[in-house]
């Protein structure tokens, strides 16, 4: 009881101090994640609107592999990371591994089929006349995948908060190709498993709290840009 | 290929030849030859299931046809590459539902306009135009979930004129609407119609608006098209059973032609047999069609009856079905035939099943189809 009483009161005095290491920590995070969530989003939508849009040979097949792909183990995803841009690996003259630039791969990889199929199911569950409507409105074909997008945003953002949410908050993979070197790729995550480890509850809890804030606060702005939409 | 066709076809807003289309793996439109002409407002009919919507988006160009399949617009043979968008900014395509877009009323009025480019004041004017013509420029601010089904009906109406489209394409575009807000719309989209004169294809399964909007009606069965000519002619003489059965032309009676007596045919059905003035020869299988308000009941006995009716064939009552304002009698004449009575006469006569009654209607009024 003592020891979670103390973790509690370190970890305020931590963040009332606003600890640098600390916040150096969370900023990695945010930077790492963003930016991968942000790649995801682009290489997802096109793919997802691809395959929503598209009727080809394979197509189930492809979108049983992305679904199955929403489910992939982060601690997989950080081993073929590795293995690829290991020094003596496929990818390994690119010199990134133990980087930033590692880990957001590695986080891209576990997003993209979280966005690509949350925009690949809402893209299918548009009315299919919506897209004959569009098209007969006189839509050019580059026309009507922009509508087509604007009109499934919502669920879109969905896809968004998932995603982020899914790789902030993942530890295998960082910890696997990030390495969790201090001031250069320690994240919340690996830090909080770090110091749960040597016994440091109280920054681990601090660390906790921070990374719930963070999911938070983006969630929150994600939320109110959709529920914007939707009142207006 | 492209310079013969176009010399071939004529100068029909669209001309179609051996128009199929397959949807998996399903033949679902077969049509050898077709036109709609400029100016005219066509009307495709047919039960649930015969093609109509992808007839339509066919014709649309939303959907594509079988290869040899050739179809023509103002002589011009389409192609279906990237020049189709020019072919289809010429039209506007009206469905079911009114598919609107997220966003207002203005945005959704305007977009037709915007993705061809058009100028913003060009935009504005035509916009205000059309919305006030159907009586939706008060609610351009107003947010598309917001929308009765009337109002939403009525924004993707001037959605479609504001394009001023040279062909205009509607599937079942009042099905889905109650009848007061049905009739008022009809009756708007009528006039819109009437004073455009824009060439348009309509599908729909609803007898009225095709007798209401058409000047041709085609019926399609079955992905084929089994009649095409004006309303009147389709609805009072089909020319095989399922047309008569799917216009409800009424009592539809198999039977053979007993003998032909200048211009009288006499044909035995079941049991019984009727008079018909039609030159169609004995021997002849045919398909009568009379309409259940072309009979008039009379008791038998009743001297004051006095008919200049043909036929006069005694039968007994068999069912009575009470409808909103009139009833259906149901008798058999040695075959079964249904009459339409109105609910006064019905109350007068005291008619009920078992009753012996005589059905009377005239020669002239029965349609017959011989078969092939």
């Amino acid at each position: 009881m003592n020891l979670i009483w103390q973790g509690i009161v370190e970890a305020f005095r931590l963040l009332i101090h606003g600890d640098r290491e600390m916040l150096r920590i969370a900023a990695l995070s945010l930077e790492v994640s963003l930016s991968a969530t942000a790649i995801s989003l682009i290489l997802g939508i096109g793919a997802g609107t691809a395959i929503g849009l598209n009727k080809f040979t394979g197509r189930k097949f492809v979108i049983s592999l992305v679904n199955t792909g929403m489910g992939l183990p982060p601690v997989v995803v950080g081993l073929a990371v590795m293995i690829f841009l290991w020094r003596g690996g496929p990818l390994g003259f690119l010199h990134i591994l133990f980087t930033p630039v590692a880990m957001a791969v590695a986080q891209v990889i576990i997003s993209l089929p979280i966005i690509t199929g949350f925009t690949a199911a809402s893209i299918q569950q548009l009315d299919t006349k919506l897209r004959f409507q569009i098209l007969a409105l006189g839509a050019s074909r580059f026309q009507m995948v922009w509508l087509v997008i604007k009109e499934t945003r919502l669920p879109l953002l969905a896809a968004v908060m998932a995603g982020f949410g899914g790789i902030i908050s993942e530890v295998g993979a960082s910890t696997m190709v990030g390495g969790n070197i201090m001031d250069q790729t320690r994240v919340l995550t690996t830090a909080i498993v770090m110091e749960a480890g040597r016994g440091d509850f109280g920054l681990a809890i601090a660390l906790s709290v921070i990374l719930m804030i963070l999911v938070y606060a983006v969630n929150l702005v994600l939320t109110m840009i959709q529920q914007r939409n939707k009142a207006q | 290929m492209s310079k013969d066709s176009s010399k071939v076809l004529s100068v029909a807003s669209i001309e179609a030849k051996n128009l199929s289309v397959v949807l998996g793996g399903h033949k679902i439109i077969d049509i050898p030859s077709f036109s709609v002409f400029p100016n005219e407002v066509l009307v495709v009919i047919g039960p649930n299931g015969s093609g109509k919507t992808t007839l339509l988006l066919t014709l649309a160009t939303l959907l594509k046809p079988e290869k040899k399949a050739i179809i023509a617009y103002w002589g011009q043979p389409v192609k279906y590459t990237s020049d189709i968008l020019k072919l289809r900014r010429q039209f506007a395509v009206l469905f079911q539902e009114p598919l609107l877009l997220s966003g207002n009323v203005w945005d959704n009025v305007t977009l037709g306009l915007r993705l061809r480019g058009i100028k913003k004041d060009e935009i504005i004017l035509r916009a205000k135009k059309w919305m006030e013509r159907f009586g939706i420029l008060g609610l351009a601010k107003r947010q598309i979930k917001t929308l009765s089904g009337g109002e939403a009906k009525r924004v993707s109406l001037a959605r479609a004129f504001v394009l001023q489209p040279q062909i205009l394409f509607l599937d079942e575009p009042f099905t889905a609407l109650d009848s007061p807000t049905r009739a008022a719309l009809l009756d708007d989209f009528e006039s819109v119609l009437r004073e455009t004169r824009v060439t348009t294809v309509m599908v729909t399964h609803d007898h009225n608006e095709a007798l209401i909007l058409a000047d041709r009606v085609a019926v399609l069965i079955a992905g084929q098209l089994r009649q095409i000519g004006k309303p009147n002619d389709i609805f009072n003489y089909p020319v095989d059973e399922e047309v008569a059965s799917f216009v409800e032309i009424g009592n539809i009676l198999n039977g053979t032609v007993s003998q032909q007596n200048s211009g009288i045919a006499t044909v035995a059905i079941g049991s019984g047999q009727i008079e018909v003035v039609s030159p169609v020869l004995a021997g002849t299988r045919v398909t009568a069609c009379l309409r259940f308000e072309d009979i008039s009941l009379s008791i038998p006995g009743n001297s004051d009856t006095v008919t200049s009716a043909r036929n006069q064939q005694k039968g007994i009552i068999t069912r009575v079905l009470p409808l909103a304002a009139q009833v259906k009698v149901i008798l058999d004449c040695g075959f079964p035939l249904t009459a339409l009575i109105s609910k006064r006469s019905y109350e007068e006569m005291g008619l009920m099943a078992g009753q012996e009654i005589i059905a009377a209607f005239k020669a002239s009024v029965i349609h017959l189809i011989p078969h092939k």
